[in-house]
């Protein structure tokens, strides 16, 4: 890394299941001038604009990087779209954080969103093809056997996801833009929760959001300007992908994602990241994806992932909190969810995470993963240059 | 297998893809296409004065947010520039030859693209003046304002506008495609058309796919040997689905499960019935029920679904690579 990178500026929408108040141009810029905003910087301050999304079927606008780039301040700036599905948030922040890394650019706006109400994500990702019996029923259908594979691997006690579920939801309060608040949740209201794709209940399932987030990344120079919060550095950021499909692939414990994770640590010079890192923002669309991330991320041997959840170490007040903001759970604007798990771990380090606050968080882990678990993005943030 | 067999069983159909998409308008294109509704057309001022036509939540030029000091402008304008449509297709805003142009209204500082209707190609020209024609019922879109003519056709009365504001776009999408599912899925299919799972076995390490995809993932290898494997296969895990999906159409709950067929190194998804959802487990053994013969298409559909067969469960150990 040539550059030291920071993120400056943070800017979130409120998140609900229909923004209808705002158009998808509005929904963008309210999320990029509450980031210009809290960077102290207005839109002539950017050099250039990466923006991503999940699949364009999902708004029906192909390539939305063409009209959106008026709408960005682009005009006369370069723009890029980054697409790599329900990780691309956090591969977007790599691609904006690289151009500053690289001494290309000194300050670079980087928005990522999704406006899912305009269609129907089931619809979407269950597009029956000629010759073919559609059977896999939306990102649910998916997911559930490769949960049922690590309960069985794992011999994780049943209950496991609902006390993920509850923990996360219980963080989503204390999160003034989170989309699903539950003010009366607790462990019976979850665990009766209907099945939808057994083992996952719905109340152990991310909704379905209207959202974005934005983030300025800067050079030194440009994160030295007084602020009313710290910079975020940029310790370390690592993306790794591997194909969906292949014979005796491990779809339960991806290699791509073992192999991202231990090459981050190694980048950012962590030996022992349960130890090192203070808490995590980690991409779980279904609660069990807790317990197998945390091993995926090397927080937790093989088949001890749910151990952490068991005994409160990803709690609030644990030893590695994690999904301090109420996590995909409680918010899902899908294009959108990458980057705000990295924006998450960049507000702890920040100190602005208000009532979800880690006390002390010094480096942070933001993580998003994609397609059928073969797109990771992952960075670490930290409170001082590395 | 040689090249020739290959061409001459690829096969291909057409894959129509459709939504109606819902836009949500936002403030201030709400206020645009409320008043096409009375026959008005606004634009916004930029704060450097400009007037935006259609109105945008932003000035193009350097994203700084607009004004809320909207202008009614038109209803007349000059072409700026324009194109001719001799042969107009189903979703143009005309059946009969007209002009895309682009038209600056007065008092506007942008030009806003629409149709003309001129009759006939030599009647238009860049800086013409044209006024606007509105539909006789609103919809609530952009064909609340049906298409602009010659000014010299004269200007027509506003419409009356009904009472709500429009305040979302209805947007379908039709896409037709022709699908191709490529070489190795075609030879895949073939063998289902006559009662036969057909895989490929890769020419590097051997491993068996089912269905084929022409190469093996892990190093991109060919897998050109072809290995008709079992019926009967073993789930590798599964799920009980009871959320309807609109592209679905078996009654919920039901179980999918992957299976991995006896001679297979892959799973797949696969439809489990004839057994209750209780005992549905990982382990179990199960075979393919086909459809009856007559009933055979090229199409992974020739097999209804996968029953429990009265074999012992497999254990774990044995199957959870596949997982």
């Amino acid at each position: 890394m040539a550059e030291h990178a920071a993120v400056i500026g943070i800017g979130q929408t409120d998140f609900d299941a229909k923004r209808v108040d705002v158009s998808q141009v509005g929904l963008i810029r309210e999320a990029a001038q509450r980031a210009l905003e809290d960077a102290q910087l207005s839109w002539s301050d950017i050099d250039a604009v990466v923006i991503g999304k999940a699949p364009d079927l999902f708004e029906g606008v192909m390539m939305p990087e063409l009209f959106l780039a008026e709408a960005l301040g682009c005009v006369g700036k370069p723009m890029l779209r980054v697409h790599t599905a329900g990780s691309v948030g956090g591969s977007t922040a790599i691609v904006a954080a690289s151009l500053v890394q690289s001494g290309i650019h000194k300050r670079v706006l980087t928005v990522a969103y999704e406006k899912q109400s305009e269609s129907n994500a089931m619809w979407a990702l269950s597009i029956k093809l000629p010759f073919s019996q559609t059977l896999v029923a939306g990102a649910g259908g998916f997911f559930a056997p490769l949960i049922r594979g690590y309960m069985q691997r794992s011999g994780a006690p049943d209950d496991t996801g609902i006390r993920v579920a509850l923990k996360d939801r219980l963080n989503a309060l204390k999160n003034p833009v989170a989309h699903l608040k539950l003010p009366d949740v607790d462990f019976d209201m979850i665990a009766n929760s209907p099945m939808l794709w057994d083992p996952v209940r719905y109340l152990e399932t991310c909704p379905s959001s209207d959202g974005a987030c934005a983030l300025v990344i800067g050079n030194k120079e440009s994160a030295a300007q007084e602020r009313s919060a710290p910079p975020a550095w940029i310790h370390a950021t690592q993306m790794k992908t591997e194909p969906t499909m292949f014979a005796k692939r491990d779809q339960v414990m991806p290699q791509a994602g073992l192999d991202c994770s231990a090459e981050l640590y190694k980048k950012a010079g962590i030996t022992d990241p349960r130890k090192e890192i203070d808490c995590a923002e980690i991409y779980v669309p279904f609660s069990w994806f807790e317990p197998m991330w945390m091993e995926n991320l090397h927080f937790a041997p093989i088949g001890e992932g749910w151990r952490m959840t068991y005994e409160g170490a990803t709690a609030l007040d644990g030893d590695l909190p994690v999904n301090m903001s109420g996590g995909v759970l409680s918010t899902n604007a899908i294009g959108a969810s990458g980057m705000v798990r990295f924006a998450e771990a960049a507000m702890q380090v920040r100190g602005q995470a208000g009532e979800h606050q880690v006390d002390g968080a010094r480096k942070a882990v933001g993580h998003a993963y994609g397609g059928g678990s073969q797109y990771f993005s992952m960075w670490i943030v930290g409170d001082q240059p590395l | 297998m040689n090249q020739a067999s290959q061409e001459q069983t690829a096969l291909s159909a057409p894959h129509i893809l459709e939504y109606d998409y819902r836009r949500s308008l936002g403030p201030v294109l709400s206020r645009f296409f409320t008043g096409l509704r009375a026959g008005k057309i606004h634009g916004i001022k930029t704060q450097s004065g400009r007037v935006l036509v259609p109105p945008a939540e932003y000035d193009p030029e350097t994203g700084e947010a607009t004004t809320d000091e909207f202008v009614e402008v038109g209803p007349g304008g000059v072409v700026e520039t324009w194109a001719w449509v001799e042969s107009p297709r189903a979703s143009h805003p005309l059946s009969q030859p007209f002009a895309f142009a682009l038209i600056k209204l007065d008092g506007a500082d942008t030009a806003l693209l629409h149709a003309v209707d001129a009759g006939e190609a030599s009647q238009m020209e860049t800086g013409m003046r044209v006024t606007p024609r509105w539909a006789e019922e609103s919809q609530g879109s952009i064909k609340d304002l049906s298409h602009f003519v010659p000014e010299a056709e004269g200007n027509a009365d506003a419409p009356h506008p009904p009472a709500e504001a429009t305040t979302d776009i209805v947007t379908p999408v039709h896409v037709e495609y022709t699908y191709s599912p490529g070489k190795a899925a075609s030879r895949y299919l073939h063998g289902l058309k006559e009662g036969k799972i057909v895989g490929q076995a890769s020419d590097s390490s051997g491993l068996v796919y089912v269905p084929p995809r022409g190469a093996c993932p892990r190093d991109g290898v060919p897998t050109s040997r072809e290995v008709e494997v079992s019926s009967k296969g073993t789930v590798v895990t599964l799920t009980i689905v009871r959320v309807p999906s609109e592209n679905i159409k078996v009654e919920l709950p039901y179980c999918t499960a992957n299976i991995l067929l006896d001679g297979a190194d892959q799973s797949f998804t696969g439809l489990l019935q004839e057994c209750n959802l209780d005992e549905v487990r990982i382990g179990m053994r199960v075979e393919a029920v086909w459809r009856d013969p007559s009933e055979w298409d090229y199409s992974s559909e020739n097999i209804k679904h996968f029953r429990p067969i009265d074999e012992p469960d497999v254990p774990f150990e044995e199957i959870k690579e596949y997982c």
